[in-house]
């Protein structure tokens, strides 16, 4: 364990508090973000990765900044961000879900083609991985994809598509291997969601707004060169997204913003005059939720030196998700208990306009359901925690066998 | 002694629910809910011909002179089925300010009206229960001036009763000259909340009767928080039933999701806490007619804890239900926001906790 600074690390620490303070007005706000990046979020997207601050250690060749592996670099930049309450930068599927398992186990053509783009913000992934029959059991997907005169032809339905009405692309997990098992038969597709063939139906959630879709495939054609790794790999690679699908749900970066936010509104004095941070039971909240949240960051660090040390983190990265998203909830439920009747104030605003505080935290408050559902469930964090982490046995199967294959 | 609801409430709740269950399907309350005011005039109606508009009123005034436990039933169906309908305020603390603080004559002149339905009031009781927001309020030579944010089932309210810092309150006409209300709508789109700004307004009516106005405030305030406990133990129910009812039909991985004991320990956490919560809302309820000496007390822990309960069950039902829970497809969310609501209202758990706090003795207000 070293963690002294050295003179370099100072120095950054300085260059990032000097680039805050000098370019905080050009930050489009942070949180609430299920929109497709404005011109104001991409123009502070590429102020951020032309100093480094964003995609940093991504190779210079797919457009990252190319320095080499810090944890505590990393660490710098977050904290001067979440410390300042100023946008980290874009995280989306594309960025925090694709580019990570293309650079794990995509082909060097993949990386130069979709990395770039896909990290500056301007090409918008989702991700077709549930069915209405295959959610918790994502590997029992039906969606099928045929071979044709070099296409897949693609056919069947996919549902809960978070961004689909206004992606670009689809990383995509399907069937392509019919007579093999069920695990064995699937494969990852990258198409363009302007193909013929797919229909895109917008969902509306319990926040009011459609953040997701139903999406149906008749007879899409792709390339069958726009597959990651090989046909019957779909299983492997859409496991290598989730692994970092997770990490993004359970993102310490991300807490520490919010705990940093709520700090500032129970130093506010209310319509009484006194100030929530005053009070020891709402003092107490939030400093239990600050240690929390710095296990987290701790954690987080030892993950990354781990990650960078070519080493599986195994358990310590299965508690991940769990842990996060479950906290990422007590804090959204701090913020609405501290703003009160005032918050419960709703009005979201289109796809393009800003969403006044109260409800971005109202958003925040049921999307954190959402996310403790999404990316595998609490229910399903737990049995890989357990069976994989703790090396349980498994449940009994059922009696009666699936349906499905 | 018998802890437990007669006959006639069991009858009444039954058929409140069947009533409310007819009316509102999921595509009507959906509808109702797309303008966010709260209220719609043919559920109203319908309400009233059950007895609810009068059912606290006592019977020489036309109403049923019915007690709170009645009405925490009453309370309970509401939320178990997000009725829009104003009731909490309109219904059960307006009654409870006029008959603790209104003068016969006032009591005479508008405690029919509200059995009669043509009254409803709006309530405000911001800076006296804890609510967020401004509260702050004048009387002046007889004129009402100043701001008052969110009042209580004031989307078409008739009137406003606006709380004074001393514990007196004023009844004002909605559309009287200096009467600006601005309807907010809240995340719980069938309720919403009033913001009132104040410029010399003449009140109807001021209700400074009692010998202890600030006393009379909190047995208004108390009556409200037991209502909005049993509104939460009702859309709490709501969301376990049919959570439970989807675990039943779900399948994945070749089972009924139900019969994962992760699902099942999720369904039986959720009756664990709520179950215990009917007869504390039952008692807490009794307790504002029959135990005075309890009365804040119970009523303060009673939001409180429903409110702890609620946001968990409310948390776990929606995960019971996997995606289709974060949808609008099944309507989940309307109990979901209800509870969200009733939380905040009149003062959260903290607040409610020091109140009982205080109530007790422990420490000065
Ligand atoms: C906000 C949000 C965004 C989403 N975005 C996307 C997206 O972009 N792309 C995409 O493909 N999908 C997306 N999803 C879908 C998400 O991945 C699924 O909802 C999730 O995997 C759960 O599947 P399900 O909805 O079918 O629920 P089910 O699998 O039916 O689960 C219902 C309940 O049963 C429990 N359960 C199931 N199996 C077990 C078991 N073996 N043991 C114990 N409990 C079990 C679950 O924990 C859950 O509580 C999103 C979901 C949400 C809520």
């Amino acid at each position: 364990m070293d963690l002294t600074l050295t003179p370099k690390h100072r120095a950054l620490r300085e260059e990032v508090d000097a680039f805050i303070a000098a370019h905080r007005g050009a930050a489009p706000r942070p949180g609430g973000g299920r929109k497709r990046p404005d011109r104001k979020a991409l123009d502070w997207q590429a102020l951020l990765l032309e100093h480094g601050y964003f995609a940093r250690t991504i190779p210079r060749e797919y457009g990252g900044f190319g320095a080499p592996h810090d944890v505590i670099e990393l660490a710098i930049i977050a904290d001067a961000f979440s410390r300042a309450g100023i946008s980290p930068g874009i995280h989306n599927q594309g960025i925090s879900m694709l580019v990570p398992t293309l650079l794990e186990v995509g082909t060097e053509e993949q990386k130069r083609r979709w990395i770039g783009p896909t990290i500056r913000g301007e090409t918008i992934w989702c991700q077709g991985y549930s069915e209405p029959g295959s959610g918790s059991d994502l590997a029992a997907a039906q969606t099928r994809a045929v071979v044709e005169d070099g296409h897949f032809v693609i056919n069947g339905q996919k549902i809960w598509t978070s961004s689909a009405h206004f992606a670009d692309m689809m990383f995509l997990l399907c069937r392509t291997e019919p007579d093999k098992s069920k695990h064995a038969g699937l494969s990852y597709l990258l198409l363009p969601m302007s193909a013929p063939g797919i229909e895109v139906r917008p969902l509306r959630t319990m926040t009011g707004r459609a953040e997701f879709n139903e999406t149906f495939f008749t007879d899409v054609r792709v390339p069958v060169d726009q597959i990651v790794m090989g046909r019957g790999d779909g299983w492997h690679v859409a496991n290598v997204t989730l692994k970092y699908e997770r990490m993004l749900l359970g993102d310490p970066n991300k807490l520490q913003q919010r705990l940093e936010a709520i700090r500032r509104m129970m130093e506010q004095p209310g319509a009484d005059g006194a100030r929530l941070l005053d009070r020891a039971e709402w003092r107490d909240r939030l400093l239990r939720l600050q240690g929390e949240v710095i296990a987290a960051r701790n954690h987080n660090m030892r993950l990354l030196t781990e990650t960078a040390e070519g080493v599986d983190s195994g358990l310590g990265r299965f508690i991940v998700k769990y842990h996060g998203t479950m906290l990422a909830h007590r804090l959204a439920s701090l913020a609405l208990d501290v703003m009160g009747s005032t918050g419960l104030l709703y009005e979201p605003q289109g796809e393009v306009a800003e969403d006044d505080p109260a409800t971005t935290w109202q958003i925040d408050y049921m999307y954190d359901i959402g996310l403790i559902i999404g990316g595998g469930s609490s229910n399903i964090q737990k049995n890989i925690i357990g069976e994989r982490g703790l090396g349980l046995p498994r449940e009994p199967k059922a009696a009666v066998p699936a349906g499905r294959n | 002694m018998r802890f437990g609801l007669t006959e006639d409430q069991g009858l009444f709740g039954r058929s409140l629910r069947g009533f409310l269950a007819d009316r509102l399907p999921l595509d009507a309350l959906r509808r109702l809910a797309e303008t966010g005011t709260g209220f719609d005039a043919e559920l109203w109606r319908g309400l009233g011909e059950l007895g609810l508009h009068g059912l606290l009123v006592p019977e020489e005034h036309g109403g049923a002179g019915l007690g709170m436990l009645d009405a925490a039933l009453a309370a309970e169906a509401l939320g178990y089925h997000a009725a829009p309908a104003p009731f909490a305020a309109a219904l059960v603390m307006a009654v409870q300010a006029f008959r603790s603080a209104g003068d016969a004559e006032q009591q005479r002149q508008w405690l029919p009206r509200i059995a009669q339905g043509q009254a409803r009031i709006g309530l405000g009781f911001a800076g006296l229960a804890g609510q967020t927001g401004r509260a702050a309020l004048r009387l002046e030579g007889g004129r009402l001036s100043g701001a008052l944010d969110g009042l209580m089932d004031g989307g078409e309210a008739t009137h406003f009763l606006a709380y004074l810092p001393d514990g007196r309150a004023a009844l004002i006409e909605a559309g009287a000259p200096g009467v600006t209300a601005t309807l907010r709508r809240s995340v719980d789109r069938t309720r919403a909340l009033v913001d009132l700004d104040l410029a010399g307004a003449a009140p109807v009516a001021l209700l400074q009767s009692s010998n202890d106005p600030l006393a009379a405030a909190r047995r208004v305030r108390d009556a409200g928080r037991v209502m909005l406990a049993a509104d939460t133990l009702g859309a709490a129910q709501n969301m376990l039933d049919r959570a439970v009812a989807y675990a039943k039909e779900r399948v994945q991985f070749g089972r009924v999701i139900g019969s994962f004991q992760g699902v099942k320990y999720m369904c039986a956490d959720m009756a664990t806490m709520l179950e215990p919560c009917r007869a504390m809302v039952w008692y807490a309820a009794y307790a504002q007619d029959a135990v005075p000496e309890e009365a804040a007390m119970v009523a303060a822990h009673a939001k409180a804890h429903l409110a702890e309960v609620g946001r968990e069950v409310a948390r776990l039902a929606t995960e019971v239900h996997g995606g289709m829970g974060f949808t609008d497809l099944l309507g989940l969310h309307h109990q979901f926001k209800r509870i969200t609501f009733d939380r905040q209202v009149l003062g959260g758990p903290e607040r409610c906790r020091h109140d009982a706090a205080v109530a007790q003795g422990w420490v000065a207000a």
